[in-house]
């Protein structure tokens, strides 16, 4: 797994250039989102959450949609398959390089929704956190759903069609905590959100796991 | 390949399907015209006679979909596979029709179309995740890959449901709560029950047909491919 890790970050250093554009396009639709909503900055920043993390999946779709991309060239996946090496090692490396990528990708999101929203917080630790419970919870699935999107035609639209209504509780679980970070908590339910998004996380990563063998090995 | 799905007659469904119509026209007739109105909300309650007949069962359709994605991911047999794709299909229509007559009650009692209910958004997300994987098997064309992927994606999308249940219960109770008249009086149980059965019955013959169709197209595609006959003696 470890090696399978390996492989997966050197590949993600090597094409920087692509996590760039995926951050042009997050920070772009971030933009966008607020001539949605016109120039009202208190309704942008109570909102501001919400944006950040669709901006976030929307992204998200770009990058897990590539991560399979060099598995498919020459028939690669078949030839790791070979590997005297459990799927489920594949399988997490690949996730946990989705994770990363994903969580990075946050937290450079981060400052553009502070800019553009005027939605900053002193909580910097707490807000990276849930950002990185959130990426947790797109790249299990999202990792998975790739694996079988890649190898048919239409994976541009199959692979968001699949995930979106998936990771509702996830997406939920992080607007909420987001927000409650940024806006202020006085019910103090930032812990029960924190709670629903790493269980959300945790049933997720055990299941896909179970679940990828069966889905590379036909 | 299991053949016996597919050269069975389409004789039992049609009779589940025929008493289903039948007992539905009679609970229908009973909740319409001789069961209460309901003291708040008047005739429009009566949706209910079918509503909620609709919703237990695609909570059952649901359910048999899970357990024939399971099933056929630990036997691989293909009549699963047919079943799988019957009841997706089956519990994505009742899931629109949940969210249509949920709407159209909704409308006249609420004031608005739609509302962040747990029990409709749930409907609504699984809706969603069922095209979705109708989509996947339009889109894969070899017949194992495409029974094991959308075993796993309905697999995954039937553990999400009670997820999405509850969060969304719990994102919507800190907002307001919607009241609900949950209290059943006892003159409304019998067409109730009436119309759940006959539910049951259609929904069983809409499966069994619609597995029919799929374990057909099935065993066309597994089939090996016909022998082309060619000019005598060039063989030899």
């Amino acid at each position: 797994m470890i090696a399978a890790l390996r492989k997966e970050l050197l590949l993600q250093w090597r094409s920087r250039a692509q996590f760039l554009a995926v951050f042009v396009f997050g920070a772009s639709s971030l933009l966008l989102f607020s001539f949605g909503i016109g120039p009202n900055a208190e309704v942008l920043r109570q909102f501001s959450a919400g944006f950040l993390w669709l901006g976030l999946l929307l992204s998200s779709t770009l990058t897990l949609a590539e991560s399979f991309h060099d598995e498919m060239e020459n028939r690669a996946l078949e030839g790791l398959l070979l590997l005297p090496s459990d799927p489920r090692a594949l399988y997490y490396g690949k996730a946990i390089a989705n994770w990363l990528q994903l969580t990075l990708l946050g937290s450079a999101l981060i400052p553009v929704m502070v800019v553009l929203y005027d939605a900053g917080t002193d909580r910097i630790v707490a807000l990276l956190g849930i950002v990185a419970l959130g990426a947790a919870g797109l790249s299990a699935p999202g990792t998975l759903y790739a694996a079988m999107t890649a190898q048919v035609r239409g994976k541009q639209t199959l692979l968001p069609l699949l995930l979106f209504p998936l990771i509702v509780p996830a997406l939920l679980a992080s607007v909420k905590a987001t927000s409650l970070v940024i806006l202020g908590d006085p019910m103090d339910s930032l812990r029960a959100w924190v709670v629903l998004l790493a269980s959300f996380d945790a049933i997720y990563w055990a299941l896909c796991g179970l679940l990828y063998g069966r889905v590379i090995e036909d | 390949m299991d053949t016996a799905v597919h050269s069975r007659s389409t004789r039992t469904p049609l009779i589940f399907l025929g008493l289903g119509a039948l007992l539905f026209v009679f609970g229908s007739w009973w909740g319409l015209f001789i069961a209460p109105a309901e003291q708040y909300m008047g005739d429009v309650q009566r949706i209910m006679y079918v509503h909620v007949p609709t919703a237990w069962n695609w909570m059952l359709g649901v359910i048999f979909a899970f357990i024939c994605a399971i099933a056929y991911l630990i036997n691989g047999k293909p009549k699963w596979d047919a079943r799988m794709e019957a009841s997706v299909e089956v519990a994505s229509l009742f899931a629109l029709l949940l969210c249509i007559q949920g709407s159209v009650w909704a409308k006249p009692t609420w004031g608005v179309w739609w509302d962040w209910d747990p029990r409709l958004t749930s409907v609504a997300v699984l809706l969603f995740a069922f095209l979705g994987i109708i989509a996947l098997r339009n889109f894969v064309e070899d017949p194992v890959k495409r029974a094991v992927w959308s075993s796993v994606a309905t697999i995954i999308a039937s553990v999400d449901l009670p997820i999405v249940y509850f969060s969304v219960k719990w994102w919507n109770s800190l907002h307001q709560q919607q009241s609900t008249p949950q209290t059943v009086s006892s003159a409304f149980h019998l067409p109730l029950r009436i119309n759940a059965l006959a539910v049951l019955f259609l929904m069983t013959g809409f499966i069994m047909l619609r597995t029919r169709v799929a374990a057909a197209r099935l065993s066309e595609e597994m089939a090996p491919p016909p022998m082309v006959p060619g000019p005598a003696g060039e063989l030899a």
